[in-house]
C-alpha cells in the first residue's frame, strides 16, 4: 500500500511539473502575437452541390486525395463514394452492418473504409478486377466500436475506438501491429500527420494525445476541454493540433510549445462540436455543432467571421479538400453539401 | 484475488508514472516563437487558400460557366 501512495504522489508531483513547465514557456499568447494581423473579412460560402442518395443519418465523410471524389456513411447501411463535382455516386457500396460511425478514403484512391458499433474496420477494395467493390479486410480486435480510421497507406490503417485505445493494423495480414493505450475514456476522433510520423487522438478523457506511430508512444497529452473531444485535426503545417468538444468550444495546441494557444468560444454558442476542418492555409477553422450549423473562425484572432447554415439537422462530418477549393458537410438530414 | 487486483493496480501506477515522467522530460519551445510561425505560416499560405481568398466562377470547378454553347 505504501508503493500505491508514493507513486500517486509522484503523479501529483509530475503533472505539477508539466504544468509549471509550460508556464516558463508562455511568454506571451497568440492574441498578442497576431495583434498586428486584420480580422479576415466575413466568409460566405454557398452550396454548390447538394449530394442526395442516403436514406438516414450521415456519420461520416472522407474527401479522397484527388479533391473530387468523396466517401460518406449512413445509417441506412450504405457506403457511398461520390464525384462531388457531377453529383454522380461512383459506387454505393451495402454494409453488412448498419451501425456505421465512420470511415476514410486511402490516399491512393483504390480503397475505402468504414466500421461502427460491430467492432470492425472493413476494407473495400475498390478497384476490384471485375468491377464489382467487395470486403478485402475484415479488421476485428478491438472491444468496442469504431470510432474513426485513417489510412497510412493501401497496407496500414489506424483505428480509434470505444475501447480507449486505438490501432495500427496491417491490412494485408489483417493483424494488429501496434496498439496505443493511455486514455481513459472512448477515443473519439483521430488525424494522423502531414508527415504520416504522428497520429492525435481525442477521447471521452477530457484529453487529446499525441502518438509517435513507430515507436507506439504517447508523446504528449494535452487538457483544458471540460466534456468530450469529438473532432480532432492537425494544422496544415503539422505543428499544432485543433480539438472539438461536447463543451461548445474548439481549441488550438501547439505541439512544440506544448500548450494551448487559443479557445475558440462564443456565449452564444451552447451546442457541442461534432467535426472540424482546416482551411488550406489554416487561417479558417470550421467546426460543425449540433446546432445544424458549421461555425467559421478566423484561427489567428479567434473572432468569429461566418457561418454556414443549410442542414435541417446536425452537421455531423465536415472535410476541406486537399487543393483546399471546397469544404464539404455531412448531415443527420441525409445530405451532404459542397460549399465554396 | 485482490492481491492480483492491487498488483495490477501498481503496475498500471507504475506505467502511468513512467508515462509522465517521458512528457515532464520533452524539450519545448516558446509561445512567442510558436505563435509567430503559425502566423506566418497563415499569412504566407493565404493567397493559396481558395476558401479564404474566394474562387472566380471561372476556375470554379464546382460552378458550371454562364454561357452554353450548343454546336
Amino acid at each position: 500500500m505504501g508503493e500505491m501512495e508514493e507513486l500517486r504522489k509522484e503523479m501529483e508531483n509530475l503533472k505539477d511539473q508539466i504544468t509549471a513547465a509550460r508556464k516558463t514557456f508562455q511568454d506571451t499568447t497568440l492574441q498578442e502575437a497576431a495583434s498586428g494581423v486584420t480580422v479576415v473579412g466575413r466568409v460566405q460560402l454557398k452550396t454548390r452541390k447538394t449530394l442526395r442518395g442516403h436514406l438516414a443519418k450521415i456519420y461520416a465523410m472522407h474527401w479522397g486525395t484527388d479533391s473530387t471524389l468523396c466517401v460518406s456513411a449512413s445509417q441506412d447501411g450504405k457506403l457511398i463514394v461520390w464525384d462531388s463535382i457531377t453529383t454522380n455516386k461512383v459506387n454505393a457500396i451495402p454494409l453488412k452492418s448498419s451501425w456505421v460511425m465512420t470511415c476514410a478514403y486511402a490516399p491512393s484512391g483504390n480503397l475505402v473504409a468504414c466500421g461502427g458499433l460491430d467492432n470492425m474496420c472493413s476494407i473495400y477494395n475498390l478497384k476490384g478486377k471485375d468491377g464489382n467493390v467487395k470486403v478485402m479486410r475484415e479488421l476485428a480486435a478491438h472491444t468496442g466500436y469504431l470510432s474513426c480510421c485513417r489510412f497510412l497507406s493501401d497496407t496500414e490503417i489506424i483505428t480509434s475506438s470505444g475501447d480507449c485505445t486505438c490501432v495500427l493494423w496491417d491490412i494485408e495480414t489483417g493483424t494488429e501491429k501496434m496498439v496505443f493505450a493511455g486514455h481513459q475514456g472512448d477515443c473519439m476522433s483521430l488525424g494522423v500527420s502531414p508527415d504520416f510520423k504522428f497520429f492525435i487522438s481525442g477521447a471521452c478523457d477530457f484529453t487529446a494525445k499525441l502518438w509517435d506511430i513507430r515507436e507506439a508512444q504517447c508523446r504528449q497529452t494535452f487538457s483544458g476541454h471540460e466534456s468530450d473531444i469529438n473532432a480532432i485535426g492537425f494544422f496544415p503545417n503539422g505543428n499544432a493540433v485543433i480539438t472539438g468538444s461536447d463543451d461548445a468550444t474548439c481549441k488550438l495546441y501547439d505541439l512544440r510549445a506544448d500548450q494551448e494557444l487559443i479557445t475558440y468560444q462564443d456565449s452564444s454558442i451552447m451546442c457541442g462540436v461534432t467535426s472540424l476542418a482546416a482551411s488550406k492555409s489554416g487561417r479558417l477553422l470550421l467546426a460543425g455543432h449540433d446546432d445544424f450549423n458549421v461555425n467559421i473562425w478566423d484561427m489567428l484572432k479567434s473572432e468569429r467571421v461566418g457561418v454556414l447554415a443549410g442542414h435541417d439537422n446536425r452537421v455531423s462530418c465536415i472535410g476541406v479538400s486537399s487543393d483546399g477549393m471546397a469544404c464539404c458537410t455531412g448531415s443527420w438530414d441525409s445530405f451532404l453539401k459542397i460549399w465554396n | 484475488m485482490s492481491n492480483n487486483n492491487a498488483s495490477n493496480n501498481l503496475i498500471i501506477a507504475q506505467r502511468a508514472v513512467k508515462q509522465l515522467r517521458l512528457e515532464a522530460s520533452i524539450r519545448r519551445i516558446k509561445v512567442s516563437q510558436a505563435a509567430a510561425e503559425l502566423r506566418t505560416f497563415c499569412l504566407q499560405n493565404a493567397s493559396r487558400d481558395p476558401l479564404l481568398v474566394g474562387v472566380p466562377s471561372s476556375d470554379n470547378p464546382f460552378r458550371p460557366p454562364k454561357s452554353c454553347s450548343l454546336f
